[in-house]
């Protein structure tokens, strides 16, 4: 025991004892739970001959250079980064843009059409909607087309956007754009002068959430997207261990490592900066 | 020269349980180079009133002139005006010196002539030169302490170069202090513009130190228009005398007899000038500030007569509240005395200084 | 008593008027139209069609009524699909990850401080990491010959994606989400007053009773909340597929389901019909979250 007052008052209390082991107990076993299934993923892409189970023999970076050299892996990468960022760039400015309007200028009934977007936004699912998606993807030429796949992915996130930015532009006083106003400010100077950098953290959270949505997303694109050029990761990852054959572990271990890097740095990033915590409930 | 003209401003507010009425009709003018005050309690349409002079509200019917034009359709930023609010609007994310620049900004100004505003400005306000003062242009608002971010938004104001300047409510975020030093400068400041400058606030004080002249505003009108002496001397109506001065007037109902006042089981002298214009028996108002008693500990003919209930120290001053046959009257005597509570007093007020209201309205 | 003006007209602050304001709300709203709302209503007819995938009926759909509809409704893989959509959500969101995300909010609490961070950071990383690759992680995990967990679980040659599916991906789903429950169970515990909690350790209240009488009362609104979300998501969720493929009948949940026979096996129409059953279920869901979200932002304002 780290703390010796603690273990002295235990020792003097039976019951706390036993409550202490088993809550221990209970958190290893936790801790067990959630890292074994990662473990290969840290070790595997470093191993020169990486199997299924968690072995640490020989470090090499010789996986990452089978990497290189598959004609499909780092080009799903720069797709998915595409995919994310066009989706980003899609919703961030449109979602401000409508937010903005809805926060300031009073519209009939403004409370019931985002209430209403945001209830289609959480019924409306890739999964329920797939067939339609296609089938609209399909009408209007925009399988294999990455610009199809972006405006799908706007449409499902942009209800969830609008919401948090309102909350954002809600919060912020009035007075500072009568103010800009009042000194002769056009609407559109007051827009990127002043409301722009004051929700900028709404901004950041928004794009963070857009991009990780899209970077992890499979089904989309896989109903989607027929071209195996234009893959994104996701699909390319699953290919690479579903396709028959034994499948090329060096491959796999090298690029889902890969793959991951991005969501797991701009985890750290959004958790150094603003703490992880999340805005009305809504990831994926 | 810009001279504030406004023609039966009217400005209705409708939602879902109807009209309100913010400002009624009102006809006003504020004289160029005047230092104007807009007083009432919360909700009597004076920051309406400022807001509509700003171009941020449109009135519903009348017409606001600045100067020799009609601006009541012209968008705020073409009025020449520049507003300072309550709670400042300093862009956070923007230096002092970006914002102070910020109105020249916005105006395509060339970079090195909104340096040369700004400093000028800066100067102006005291924010240059001085031990605290140092690197104060570069930082954050959130960086500075209250004061500073009041002379830094007056400062954007003067760089604007206005010809009116509106501050609302401009002392209301600092501490108690600090308010009284920024209550001189600001009136400094004033003087030496020499602009138009019409400010809202609540607390009667601020407007009889600052304001050329005072509107006191109630439901949308003007209740009384004069300069901060007339206004604390000659209150025109009971809501007036009611909400000016730091300790309120005494306002006591009573008959006229005699020549004479029957207030509180007490016959007072009818105040100067006031003789014969109202109705033997009629109801009045007799208004006596505590300030201007005699307070006496032997009998007073024509005075109140009654014991001490409360006495509060003000420091220089104590303020002492009577039971007089049931009717409270406060009177303020000097510090030297110390009246015990229960201790019997008569109270007797000044002639000159005494004032009647019939239906409300002062009297003569 | 009159009413303050001030605050009820400042509207429209900036001096854009409605015109501007609608025309820089309509590129958000005719995406939303076009990809939300008109997929959604579009199902609805595609699901009184035989429109299939390929072949006559890809070129010339012909409308059948409501024959898709019942068809479904009678058919019985989509009985045993949705009951295993059913033990699924339940056993996987319901249970498992409100479960598992309480106890450990709950644990959490007061534990050291680089236990909690390696903790909450492991769980944060099971959900946040892409799906392809967490499906991965787990198939690797479960090999019948060379997976780690047979090795440790001396359990070597069982096939468990294959012989158990449904408990492989219940517990990989509980693995997976387990991090949103905590999370929203953390914030909200953190709203429970600690001198409500001390004052019932005073009198002598056990951790249960603590539990009942002080943290559950405080936190029901959160605990609603968070089992109307996870149940609506795991419903939806596509990830299994990808971890047991799209063929085996006994994990067939209903999105897999949808995609087999609207996409694999081409009845678009039969999948559509499906699919509106579906939209129906998120939309009862969903109407009763949205009215908790009110009521609680009402009682904010209030």
């Amino acid at each position: 025991m780290r703390d010796t007052s603690a273990a002295a008052a235990a020792a003097s209390d039976p019951g706390a004892v036993v409550r202490k082991i088993g809550r221990y107990t209970f958190l290893s076993v936790l801790l067990g739970f959630f890292a074994l299934p990662m473990l290969w993923l840290a070790s595997a892409p470093f191993n020169a001959h990486p199997t299924l189970n968690v072995s640490i023999s020989s470090f090499t970076l010789h996986n990452f250079s089978v990497l290189l050299k598959d004609p499909y892996a780092l080009p799903s990468l720069w797709n998915s980064l595409l995919l994310a960022g066009g989706t980003a760039l899609l919703t961030v400015g449109f979602a401000a843009a409508a937010a903005y309007a809805l926060s300031r200028v009073r519209v009939p009934g403004r409370n019931g059409i985002l209430y209403a977007l945001l209830l289609l936004s959480s019924i409306v699912t890739g999964t329920a909607a797939m067939v339609p998606l296609f089938q609209l993807a399909f009408k209007l030429h925009l399988i294999d087309s990455r610009l199809g796949v972006i405006l799908v992915f706007t449409g499902g996130l942009l209800p969830a956007a609008i919401f948090i930015l309102k909350d954002f532009t809600d919060n912020t006083p009035k007075s500072y754009e009568e103010s800009a106003r009042v000194f002769g400010a056009s609407p559109f100077q007051i827009i990127r002068h002043i409301v722009l950098p004051m929700i900028r953290p709404g901004l950041a959270t928004v794009t963070v959430w857009a991009v990780v949505n899209v970077w992890g997303n499979f089904l989309i694109p896989y109903i989607l997207v027929r071209n195996p050029d234009k893959y994104p990761a996701s699909v390319v990852l699953y290919t690479f261990y579903t396709e028959g054959g034994q499948p090329n572990l060096d491959l796999i271990s090298a690029f889902s490592l890969l793959y991951s890097i991005p969501v797991i740095v701009l985890y750290l990033f959004v958790s150094h900066r603003y703490g992880f915590r999340f805005h009305g409930g809504i990831k994926r | 020269m810009a001279r504030i003209r406004t023609v039966d401003l009217t400005k209705t507010f409708t939602d879902a349980s109807g009209g309100v009425t913010a400002l009624d009709a009102l006809n006003l003018t504020v004289q160029d180079g005047e230092f104007f005050a807009l007083l009432g309690p919360s909700g009597c349409g004076k920051t309406t009133l400022l807001r509509t002079l700003a171009g941020l509200e449109t009135p519903t019917s009348g017409a606001v002139h600045i100067g020799d034009a009609d601006v009541t359709h012209t968008a705020p930023g073409k009025r020449g005006v520049a507003m300072v609010f309550q709670d400042y609007a300093l862009f956070p994310h923007m230096t002092v010196t970006e914002n102070i620049a910020y109105p020249l900004r916005v105006r395509g100004v060339s970079k090195a002539e909104q340096r040369q505003a700004v400093l000028a400005a800066a100067s102006e306000l005291g924010l240059t030169g001085t031990d605290t003062t140092v690197g104060l242009l570069d930082r954050r608002p959130g960086a500075l302490s209250g004061g500073q971010q009041q002379r830094v938004a007056l400062a954007r104001a003067t760089a604007a170069n206005p010809t009116v300047f509106l501050f609302d409510e401009p002392l209301s975020n600092l501490d108690a202090r600090l308010r009284l030093e920024a209550r001189t400068f600001l009136k400094r400041l004033q003087r030496e513009l020499a602009t138009t400058t019409v400010f809202v606030t609540h607390d009667q004080a601020e407007a009889l130190a600052l304001a050329d002249r005072i509107a006191v505003m109630q439901s949308g009108r003007i209740r009384q228009l004069g300069t901060p002496r007339e206004v604390f001397r000659r209150p025109a109506n009971t809501f007036v005398a009611s909400f000016i001065g730091s300790t309120p007037m005494n306002l006591l109902e009573g008959t006229v007899r005699d020549g004479r006042v029957l207030v509180a089981d007490s016959e007072i002298a009818l105040p100067d000038g006031t003789a014969g214009a109202v109705a033997d028996g009629a109801p009045v108002v007799l208004g006596a500030r505590p300030e201007y008693f005699r307070v006496s500990s032997d009998p007073l003919p024509g005075a109140f007569g009654g014991t001490v209930a409360v006495a509060e120290n003000l420091g220089s001053s104590l303020l002492l509240t009577l039971d007089v046959a049931g009717t409270a009257v406060q009177a303020v005597v000097g510090e030297e005395e110390e009246p015990e509570p229960g201790a019997r007093l008569w109270a007797l007020p000044r002639q000159d200084r005494t004032l009647l209201y019939a239906d409300g309205e002062l009297v003569g | 008593m009159a009413r303050t003006a001030s605050p009820r007209a400042a509207e429209d602050p900036a001096g854009l008027g409605r015109a501007r304001a609608a025309g820089i709300a309509a590129p958000a709203l005719l995406v939303v139209l076009a990809f939300l709302v008109f997929p959604a209503l579009w199902t609805l007819y595609l699901g009184t069609t035989n429109y299939r995938l390929t072949g006559f009926a890809a070129r010339h759909p012909h409308s059948v009524g409501l024959d898709n509809y019942t068809n479904v409704v009678k058919d019985p893989a989509f009985h045993h699909s949705l009951w295993l959509t059913f033990e699924y959500v339940v056993g996987s969101a319901v249970l498992g990850q409100a479960l598992l995300g309480f106890a450990i909010a709950w644990l959490l609490r007061e534990a050291a401080g680089w236990l909690k961070r390696l903790i909450e950071a492991l769980v944060l990383l099971a959900w946040i990491l892409p799906s392809s690759v967490v499906a991965f992680l787990w198939s690797a995990l479960l090999d019948r010959d060379q997976g780690t967990f047979n090795a440790l679980a001396h359990t070597q040659g069982t096939a468990w994606v294959v012989e158990h599916p449904m408990a492989v991906i219940i517990v990989f789903n509980i693995w997976r989400g387990t991090a949103f429950s905590m999370l929203l169970y953390s914030a909200a515990l953190t709203g429970v007053p600690p001198t409500q909690l001390a004052t019932a350790r005073m009198f002598g209240a056990n951790q249960w009773q603590q539990l009942r009488d002080v943290v559950f009362p405080h936190i029901r609104g959160h605990i609603l909340t968070n089992l109307l979300l996870i149940s609506l998501w795991t419903f939806n969720d596509f990830t299994p597929y990808q971890l047991t493929g799209g063929a085996d009948t006994r994990s067939q949940i209903l999105p897999v389901y949808i995609y087999q026979t609207a996409l694999f096996d081409g009845q678009m129409g039969l999948g559509a019909a499906i699919a509106l059953l579906m939209l129906v279920i998120n939309l009862v869901v969903a109407l009763v979250y949205l009215r908790l979200l009110r009521e609680r932002r009402g009682e904010r304002t209030a």
